[in-house]
């Protein structure tokens, strides 16, 4: 019975996803479904530009959810990324409070007493007036849940990841003058990485691991007919076919599911009906990034448009 | 089911996945989630929580075929059907067609495991197999020579013993039942025989590998085989990883009590100076800075080629790498090393500066005219060779300039230090400008001698 419920559930993910103009692949379903299920992490990596950071719009919109971003970045450091105390307005209540201080130790008779008295106030310049939430905290403290992205973490330093750790595995952080914060309702975490560096494997064992790679011909094509809706279906074929004949090339950045996305508006906007040597060698800018990669990939293109063509005709 | 997955597990671990006792709590989790009965899903879930890279992925996805290629103990699933299982049938056809004709004979006197092999049923076998597996504990099996030793327990625990004595009455009383079923026990021998092996290439592919590259950790690099060397490759980059790891950490050191007044005053300046804010005094410590002089000539070219492979897989640690390589002359190999696969790049080497008899004197005047400048208070030098100068003038001093506008030398000599001296060896010579000199002849010798090189920068 929890089987049958499991794999429509993973349906329903996948739909729920496709009405926010994202297409899943079953994977990417299963983990998310997961991810919820079990209330884990989900780290995804994978090649720029496949939709990583896509798939966290996606899940926030489909659930109805604010979307919290952490973009990570050398040097990103707790009061950055966690929370901070407000220094300025500290410094401006004493200032205010100087008087009223002055009155309520002003009855006292030693400095033991007044010491004493102040400690009746407790720590209010260290109460939660004075705590500027960043966003891990705000993930935290968001009534209903959120979505909270950590996008590109493997740009951080390695002592972050280790900051990571109590939210990831526990949902809860710990500031020294407050306590322990939990979340009210555990945020969906989605951490994103290029593999600039291994992370750690602390942090690993605590997320489900998906990669996204390219996607496969008919994934793209369905991906391509959401996003770009005015574009024909002959078109579409041949397009996608094209791009990924060019990715077999050994170039310095493939296109992604993003260039292949610009593309197909390019190609709408030109009023393209098919795609012939001109227009491509045109519009191959949009694809390829790099000069070097464009003068590879210049004397393939008719090759490439016939074979997209002829797979055209069996696909 | 539980059990199956404990055997998953370790299997998975056989398979080079770090499964973790943690993580195979969460795969439990995972899979209580989205059940068995699917499994495309079961592998993505299984994928998902086990395994942490693309490598990962597709050695854990291999093991999970594998794996569920097996049977289940379990009757009631037909797709438990398997490559064994029609083998099994195909072996023995002739038992088949003596069944048609043997018909309508009631072997009720027999055991269950005669009935079963009389009766054909292919699941039934392939479940009686699979739980008699699991008695045998199969997935205990590490090395090839236990084959025999588990198929006899198996069959044992299926009940041998009763089908050989039952064997024994029937050729006297029913000739042609016992023929069919000695056919029907060599078929099962043979399914049990498969089962054991693919139990095998599950669950010991760790313990074999991890002799093996005990092994090789510890055969001299000059004299390997061939087919060994792809192998000796990949312990190489094993090495380079665990360098990594070690050493690449965050090269920053605090130097506690130091406050840092400039940066402290500027971080404050919004509260007027007040220093709510402090900033410390780091140390920076240097990146290692590599000089490698690599011998290729005769039997140092396959050390080195090792050597090479290991300094270049270093980019996390080590900040800058030169090679150069050398026999009659020397020229810089380090753009060769970067831009092309190993074997093509060593190919390349060898043919621009390979095969000659080596000449250390004239290759370090080579090194003096035209490089000497590259090297700075930072650089440490690696000289590896024999230091086998065929009588040759070993222009000891330019070794010694060497050493004294660079932080360390080190040689690293494939030799034993008995050899050293003796011939046309001039390591004694050398060795008195050296900062250390080392043997350096196994994969476990270069591991420790790099370490060593990389930790002074510690």
């Amino acid at each position: 019975m929890a089987e049958q419920k499991a794999s429509t559930s993973i349906e329903a993910v996948e739909s729920g996803l496709a009405a926010q103009g994202y297409i899943a692949s079953r994977q990417i379903a299963t983990a998310v479904y997961l991810s919820q299920q079990i209330e884990k992490p989900i780290l995804v990596e994978g090649p720029a530009g496949v939709g990583k950071t896509e798939l966290a719009k996606a899940i926030a919109a489909w659930r109805g959810m604010k979307m919290i971003r952490l973009q990570c970045y050398e040097g990103l450091d707790e009061a950055k990324a966690l929370y901070e105390w407000k220094y300025a307005k500290q410094l401006l209540y004493t200032q205010i409070l100087k008087d009223k201080l002055g009155e309520v130790l002003g009855g006292a008779q030693t400095l033991h007493a007044a010491l004493d008295q102040l400690h009746d106030f407790g720590d209010v310049f260290f109460s939660k007036e004075f705590v500027e939430p960043r966003p891990l905290l705000q993930a935290l403290e968001h009534p209903g849940g959120c979505v909270l992205l950590i996008d590109e973490i493997d740009k951080s330093d390695a002592e972050f990841e280790s900051l990571l750790l109590e939210i990831l595995s526990d949902f809860q952080v710990t500031i020294p003058e407050l306590g322990t914060v939990s979340a009210i309702t555990p945020p969906t975490v989605i951490l994103t990485s290029n593999s600039e560096r291994d992370l750690g494997d602390a942090l690993k064992r605590r997320c489900l691991h998906l990669h996204i790679g390219f996607p496969e011909q008919r994934l793209e094509e369905r991906i391509v007919e959401s996003r770009v809706p005015g574009i024909s279906q002959a078109l579409r074929r041949q397009m996608v076919g094209f791009i990924h004949e060019i990715r077999s090339l050994d170039l310095k950045k493939l296109p992604s599911v993003s260039e292949t996305i610009d593309w197909a508006r390019v190609l709408v906007l030109l009023q393209a009906s098919e795609l012939d040597t001109e227009i491509v060698r045109d519009t191959l800018n949009v694809l390829l990034k790099y000069e070097a990669d464009i003068e590879a990939a210049q004397p393939q293109i008719t090759t490439f448009i016939a074979k997209a063509a002829r797979s055209n005709v069996f696909g | 089911m539980r059990e199956n997955l404990h055997r998953f597990f370790r299997a998975a671990r056989g398979a080079g996945v770090h499964v973790s006792p943690a993580e195979s709590i969460d795969a439990m989790r995972a899979v209580s989630q989205v059940g068995f009965s699917d499994r495309t899903i079961l592998r993505d879930a299984l994928l998902l929580t086990l395994a942490k890279s693309q490598d990962e992925k597709l050695a854990l996805g291999d093991c999970f075929d594998l794996f569920f290629s097996q049977p289940e103990p379990r009757q009631d699933q037909p797709e438990a059907n398997n490559d064994d299982a029609s083998q099994h049938a195909d072996q023995s056809p002739s038992s088949g067609e003596a069944g048609d004709a043997g018909e309508g004979q009631p072997p009720e006197a027999l055991g269950p495991l005669a009935q079963m092999l009389l009766s054909q049923d292919r699941n039934a076998i392939q479940a009686a197999i699979a739980s008699a597996a699991g008695a045998a504990s199969l997935s205990d099996i590490r090395y090839s020579t236990q084959r025999g030793i588990f198929s006899s327990r198996i069959l044992d625990a299926m009940g041998l013993q009763r089908l050989r004595d039952e064997l024994d009455e029937l050729t006297a009383t029913n000739p042609s039942l016992a023929e069919r079923l000695r056919t029907a026990l060599d078929a099962l021998r043979e399914a049990v025989r498969d089962t054991v092996s693919q139990g095998l290439a599950l669950y010991a592919r760790e313990e074999a590998e991890n002799l093996r590259n005990e092994i090789l950790r510890n055969a001299p690099l000059a004299r390997i085989e061939r087919r060994q060397v792809d192998e000796m490759r990949a312990l190489i980059r094993q090495i380079a990883r665990r360098l990594r790891e070690r050493y690449s950490k965050p090269r920053k050191r605090q130097r506690r009590g130091h406050l840092d007044v400039r940066r402290t005053l500027r971080r404050n300046a919004a509260w007027g100076g007040v220093p709510f804010l402090t900033a410390w005094k780091r140390k920076h410590r240097d990146r290692p800075k590599i000089i490698a002089l690599c011998d290729v000539s005769g039997s140092v070219a396959q050390v080195s080629d090792f050597f090479l492979l290991l300094i270049h897989s270093l980019h996390e640690v080590v900040d800058d790498v030169r090679s150069f390589a050398f026999s009659s002359h020397l020229i810089e190999v380090s753009e060769i090393l970067e831009s092309k696969s190993p074997e093509a790049a060593m190919a390349e080497i060898m043919s621009k500066v390979g095969f000659g008899s080596s000449d250390y004197g004239s290759s370090l005047v080579d090194f003096e005219k035209e490089w000497m400048s590259t090297l700075t208070p930072q650089t440490t030098v690696i000289v590896l060779g024999d230091a086998r100068s065929n009588n040759l003038d070993p222009r000891a001093d330019i070794l010694r300039r060497i050493s004294e506008r660079s932080k360390r030398l080190v040689w690293l000599n494939p030799e034993g230090r008995l050899a050293w001296g003796f011939g046309d060896s001039e390591m004694p010579r050398y060795a008195t400008f050296c900062s250390v000199v080392r043997q350096c002849a196994t994969a476990q010798q270069l591991e420790r001698a790099v370490s060593d090189i990389v930790a002074t920068y510690q």
